[in-house]
């Protein structure tokens, strides 16, 4: 039996992966998104009305949560078609913070005082999630749909010329992504048993991007060790007590000058095969 | 029988008049060439009939079906595939990505299988390519870090992939030398008697010589002449506009 501990930054790792995958599919068709966790926000909300005011059972709350979301995403997508770069960061990061406002402001979840009364999920619970959704996107990233994916971030004109749907392409893109945001948000609400709006804010948004870049952005597997890294990192660095922030900072700092395509590539997984 | 037909197509843009009225037919199965200064309007003609640009006025017609208005993905899957002038290669992406990214068919299930699996045909179609072009050595390289010669030849089995009944080549054998445009024009006659029609841009007028039956030559958006390769040649119009007088 692993200690509490133990089993809530297992936990938060499951959770902070799946959140960083979203940041990742996007990323897939070049485009960064800042307000990913409004669709967490988004998958929570309703997963946690659906089990508490309903009494539906969690995993299917938790599906209703992605497809809400990734509708949501769909809406969103939108205008991703027109924006790109600097101008889309910034209108995802609008949307996130508006999303964020909407629940504060919506009293039939409490609002600004969170909303409560889940059932809580064990750890194999959340990894019983975790686990075939890493699965899907390691899958996914070995096909030829995703192929396209990169084609349409590498060079969109070009694409489309070769008979890619790139609108399409890039409004899938986005609806996956927020589905599995959702299904993040819906897993984090059943595991902290408590969500308030507070939870899905900026600095959420930032963290998954964070992830990805950390970890890697050219494979999935590189968001799912930044995800790890970020949660434990700031325990690793706990001996040195006030400092530790701005150490974690430096370390970042460092780890981007010297790879900036992220920790894992798959040059990196390559050298380690035996 | 021509395989697409142009009427009347004028394409504008603000007072500049890159297309004037041209009209002209390719025939099934041979390979045409368009020549002409810069700025003449030859590559505003692919543009045009690939759906990147919606031409002002006339009608492009493939296989008797209407191509404007329709989104580039549609046309290109109607059969039109094309190169680019200045090669436009994924710079993720290897060798044999390229030859696998743009084809079709199997529905979503065959499009989501990883690559290794996904089907016997797309590979099969893939393998072809890379034996077809000797691209064989270079299938796990990054295709951007290749030769010249070599990212124009990945190019071109990239956009047949599509399994394309018309393409479209934007000068070809630019910055190619001597012999790969030699066995670049050996390759381009193997595919024309299986069958695919061409349509190529290029200035290297001996290339042209060698695989046109047919030219068309643009000055200023406008069809000045029409003709064999020899031809054409002796136009004064020709000659002024555009070759020059030799000696």
């Amino acid at each position: 039996m692993i200690s509490s501990y133990a089993a809530g930054l297992l936990a938060e790792i499951g959770i902070a992966s799946i959140a960083a995958l979203s940041v990742y599919v996007i990323l897939a068709v070049g485009q960064l998104s800042l307000g990913n966790a409004a669709f967490m926000a988004c998958g929570a909300y309703t997963a946690s009305v659906l089990t508490v005011e309903h009494g539906v059972p969690i995993p299917l709350a938790i599906a209703a949560g992605a497809v809400v979301s990734g509708v949501l995403g769909l809406v969103v997508g939108f205008p991703a078609l027109r924006l790109r770069g600097i101008y889309l960061a910034m209108a995802t990061l609008g949307f996130g913070e508006m999303t964020r406002s909407f629940f504060l402001s919506l009293d039939a979840t409490g609002g600004a005082a969170g909303y409560s009364g889940m059932q809580r999920l064990s750890l194999g619970g959340i990894w019983a999630w975790v686990l075939p959704l890493l699965a899907l996107v390691l899958l996914a990233e070995r096909s030829r749909l995703w192929l396209a994916l990169n084609a349409v971030r590498d060079d969109e004109t070009a694409a489309r010329l070769l008979g890619l749907n790139t609108v399409a392409l890039k409004l899938g893109a986005f609806s996956a992504a927020a589905a599995l945001a959702g299904i993040a948000g819906g897993l984090f609400a059943h595991w902290h048993i408590f969500i308030e709006p507070g939870a899905f804010n900026l600095d959420r948004s930032t963290e998954m991007v964070l992830a990805v870049v950390l970890g890697g952005s050219t494979i999935a597997l590189g968001p799912v060790f930044g995800a790890a890294a970020l949660a434990l990192a700031p325990e690793a660095l706990r001996f040195i007590a006030d400092w530790r922030l701005a150490a974690f900072g430096a370390v970042l700092i460092v780890i981007l000058l010297l790879r900036p395509q992220g920790i894992i590539d798959k040059r990196l997984l390559r050298a380690l095969k035996p | 029988m021509s395989l697409l037909s142009l009427t009347g197509v004028t394409c504008r843009f603000g007072g500049i008049t890159a297309l004037n009225n041209l009209t002209l037919d390719l025939p099934q199965g041979a390979i045409t060439g368009v020549i002409g200064p810069n700025g003449a309007g030859k590559t505003t003609l692919f543009n045009c009939i690939t759906g990147a640009y919606r031409p002002s006025e006339g009608e492009i017609r493939l296989r008797g079906e209407s191509l404007v208005g329709l989104a580039p993905h549609r046309i290109a899957r109607l059969g039109v595939a094309r190169t680019f002038q200045n090669i436009r290669l994924f710079p993720s992406m290897t060798v044999w990505e390229h030859l696998m990214v743009v084809q079709r068919g199997g529905g979503l299930r065959a499009a989501l299988a990883p690559l290794g699996l996904s089907g016997a045909a797309p590979r099969r179609r893939a393998e072809q390519a890379l034996e077809r072009f000797g691209l064989a050595p270079f299938r796990d390289r990054l295709a951007t870090t290749l030769p010249y010669g070599v990212m124009r030849r990945v190019e071109l089995a990239r956009a047949l992939t599509a399994e394309p009944s018309l393409l479209l080549l934007d000068e070809p054998v630019a910055g190619m030398n001597h012999e790969e445009a030699a066995s670049l024009a050996t390759l381009l006659h193997g595919l024309v008697a299986e069958g695919l029609t061409l349509l190529l841009i290029e200035h290297d007028m001996g290339f042209v010589e060698q695989l046109c039956q047919q030219v068309h030559v643009l000055d200023f958006g406008t069809l000045i002449a029409s003709g064999t390769p020899a031809e054409v040649r002796r136009i004064p119009a020709v000659i002024d506009a555009y070759l020059g007088v030799e000696g």
